[in-house]
């Protein structure tokens, strides 16, 4: 790891979007999405991460997995705020659709209309889709 | 690949971390450190200890710049720097320390 620059910040700093549309076990997309975020973090960009479709279940409050035999990762999303990823967004129609609400997320989010969500899609560089 | 520690063969990956975190323990710790040419001392145990209690808290291995932070607030700016766990860790801390620690290797490490 290149761990002597991080006094001096990063030369380039992109808006990046991580898009999370998947159920967070049964296939590994959302686990490696989790990963790209630290990796973009730990590289201090702008990063903003978006759950919608059934990637919204990735923040479900309460996720028991031993049954499948798979790690819980979701306490990891509460770890973003200590890599200063703060822009975590839900696309209100995915939540509503689920019958949830922010009361039952592990992680503050700020709650977005499809409408709205598109419009920031439109600022970022760089999309990235799971 | 396995360490061998008193009869006990524990599973280790190509890099010398843990298979299964469960299986650590601080007599462990001595022999991975010893390896990496690092004499245990309480500050280093704090160190490790700090990163056990963070996984344990959000299941994953810090990045660097996040370790530092995280110690600077628990420890003050004195333990929460760059320099004093490069003194403590020279080669990476966040790779060595979590290495002795049994845990994985940090995300972001590239």
């Amino acid at each position: 790891m290149e761990e002597e620059w991080d006094e001096d910040g990063p030369e380039v700093v992109k808006r990046f979007m991580y898009v999370n549309r998947k159920a967070p076990y049964g296939t590994v997309y959302a686990l490696e999405m989790l990963e790209k975020v630290l990796i973009a973090a730990a590289f201090e960009q702008d990063v903003h991460v978006v759950f919608m479709d059934d990637g919204v279940y990735q923040l479900k409050k309460e996720q028991e997995t031993k049954g499948i035999n798979m790690k819980n990762f979701s306490p990891t999303f509460r770890a973003l705020e200590g890599y200063d990823v703060e822009k975590l967004y839900v696309e209100k129609e995915s939540l509503e659709a689920r019958g949830l609400t922010v009361d039952d997320l592990v992680v503050p989010v700020e709650v977005l209309s499809s409408q709205d969500l598109k419009a920031l899609m439109d600022k970022q560089e760089v999309i990235l889709t799971a | 690949m396995a360490y061998e520690i008193n009869g006990e063969s524990i599973e280790h990956d190509e890099e010398g971390y843990l298979s299964d975190i469960n299986q650590w323990t601080p007599e462990l710790a001595g022999l991975l450190a010893k390896d990496e040419g690092i004499e245990m001392t309480d500050e280093h145990w704090e160190v490790i200890n700090f990163l056990r209690e963070y996984y344990e808290e959000y299941q994953i291995a810090p990045a660097i710049r996040v370790l530092v932070k995280a110690l600077k607030k628990k420890f003050g700016p004195e333990k929460g720097s760059n320099k004093y766990l490069y003194e403590l860790f020279p080669y990476g801390p966040a790779k060595q320390a979590c290495k002795v620690g049994g845990l994985p290797k940090p995300t972001g490490c590239i």
